[in-house]
């Protein structure tokens, strides 16, 4: 216990996070700033760790001449953990009762906003694909982390992760065997080209960039958690803005819409599995 | 003994609970959990660690024997004094800043998430000397960390005794890294129940 009385608010150390973040905002443009606090804090506590650095000032000062650990640092901040068919039942609602909906559409226009390193995206197609509707789909799949970006365009994911993809493909109700969409290589396997061969993946921030496309569905699956209320309510938003009237919007299991004033804008497909649709 | 344990409370009173379990969970928070009171005048936060393709049924199964309400974290839940909130399975669980509760699915932590120690840290972190962290049963390290982080914060912790644990991996490996009170789950929730009761 110290002698001076405190807030945890006026502690030395939370100055330096939100200065550290005021920088990498002012310096390079991304903003960190309405992300939850206490997830983003870890990062960088552990990022600074890795990179050997004592403390949050004097990796203020080192990021704001050095572009490279910025680089580094970015690949560190952002989460780039993901899954084929992460939570299986609601890659089987998409099946069953959204991409179904949206096969009436001459072309098929799909947002997958923070993709990470691509297992969502590659879920996707493969849905769309043993729906027969890939060749008519175009997949926008945007991220703020270039490596993971990197990662998805490429595929490759090492093997020893293809027995939990698989588990996740069948329980999610799967038509075929995951082994008919990738080719082993290694201790990697590689996912057909055929299922990137409709995506366009791009860096985009749901933090500072705007709308970009009229899309049918917008996928956007726990990358809400890491936003404070501010910045969930704007990317909400600008999900609402790129939907078609009557177009779907699903988001993490753990994720709702629940006070937001868009909110307004959807209604509720399915509670459990955290799907909407906007409103006419 | 215990006596002592409730002043201290009343002189220094947490506004957060903290808890950790692993194997063993089931049965030393059966113990802890049914005597706290129904106007417990703070929240209770829960990591157990629980496989990730499972719905958690921990809720329902305390619901039937606890005067709290009992609910699953959801992200940006804001924290209501006599209640329960369990981590969901696969996301780590913290505290936030302005009395909100957060999720993420960061990569796991001693092989867990939810972890411990995300929890602990973050209630070190956010409420500083103002938490109780209590740590149950279980075969892991996971815990031990965070609960010398609420002390050096200058909250209370509390370790189920050894001896009382079915798995007691868990436990020593937190008295091992730091000095922390030591109590049998029942204990603990008398002591909770005679603070929650008797307090101002
Ligand atoms: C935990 S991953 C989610 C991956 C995938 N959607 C899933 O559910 O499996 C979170 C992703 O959100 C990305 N992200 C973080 N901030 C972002 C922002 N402002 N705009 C777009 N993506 C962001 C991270 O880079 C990371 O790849």
């Amino acid at each position: 216990m110290t002698g001076v009385e405190t807030t945890p608010d006026d502690r030395a150390a939370d100055v330096e996070f939100e200065l550290l973040l005021e920088a990498i905002w002012r310096r390079y443009s991304y903003d960190f700033r309405h992300y939850a606090r206490a997830s983003l804090r870890r990062r960088v506590t552990s990022a600074m760790r890795r990179l050997g650095v004592e403390r949050m000032s004097l990796l203020q000062e080192a990021l704001l001449r050095d572009v490279d650990l910025f680089t580094r640092l970015l690949t560190m901040l952002s989460v780039p953990v993901s899954d084929f068919f992460r939570d299986p039942a609601y890659f089987t609602a998409l099946r069953q009762d959204v991409l179904p909906m949206l096969a009436t559409y001459p072309s098929l226009k799909i947002w997958v906003a923070g993709c990470s390193t691509g297992e969502e995206v590659h879920s996707i197609a493969i849905l769309l694909d043993e729906l027969g509707l890939l060749d008519r789909a175009l997949i926008y799949a945007t991220d703020i982390n270039p490596e993971a970006l990197r990662t998805a365009e490429a595929g490759v994911y090492p093997q020893a992760r293809v027995p939990g993809f698989t588990r996740n493909y069948q329980a999610a109700g799967g038509t075929r065997s995951l082994s008919d969409y990738y080719t082993a290589a290694y201790d990697r396997v590689v996912f057909d080209r055929r299922l990137r061969a409709r995506v366009a993946f791009s860096d985009h921030s749901l933090a500072t960039d705007a709308v970009f496309a009229e899309v049918q569905l917008v996928s956007c699956r726990n990358v809400l958690i890491y936003f404070d209320r501010v910045l969930q309510a704007r990317a909400v938003q600008l999900f609402h803005d790129a939907l078609v009237p009557r177009g779907f919007l699903g988001i993490g299991s753990r994720e709702s819409l629940h006070g937001f004033a868009t909110a307004r804008s959807f209604e509720v497909v399915s509670r459990e599995q955290r799907l909407y649709r906007r409103l006419a | 003994m215990n006596e002592a344990l409730v002043d201290t409370l009343r002189l220094h009173p947490p506004s957060v609970i903290v808890i950790g379990a692993s194997a063993g969970a089931v049965d030393a928070l059966m113990q802890l959990l049914p005597p706290l009171p129904a106007d417990l005048p703070v929240p209770v936060v829960v990591v157990v660690h629980v496989p990730a393709d499972r719905r958690s049924a921990l809720p329902q199964l305390f619901a039937q024997t606890s005067a709290l309400t009992m609910c699953e974290a959801e992200d940006k839940m804001t924290l209501q004094p006599a209640t329960v909130y369990f981590a969901p399975p696969d996301y780590h669980l913290l505290i936030e800043h302005d009395g909100t509760l957060a999720l993420s699915v960061d990569e796991a932590v001693h092989y867990s998430r939810p972890s411990i120690d995300v929890l602990f840290e973050s209630a070190a972190e956010s409420r500083g000397d103002r938490v109780l962290g209590i740590l149950l049963s279980g075969a892991s390290r996971d815990g031990a960390l965070g609960l010398a982080s609420i002390r050096e914060a200058g909250g209370h912790t509390w370790v189920q005794s050894p001896e009382t644990a079915q798995v007691a991996v868990m436990p020593r490996a937190a008295l091992e890294l730091a000095p922390h009170v030591t109590l049998d789950p029942a204990s603990m929730g008398r002591i909770l129940a005679d603070w929650g009761t008797r307090r101002g």
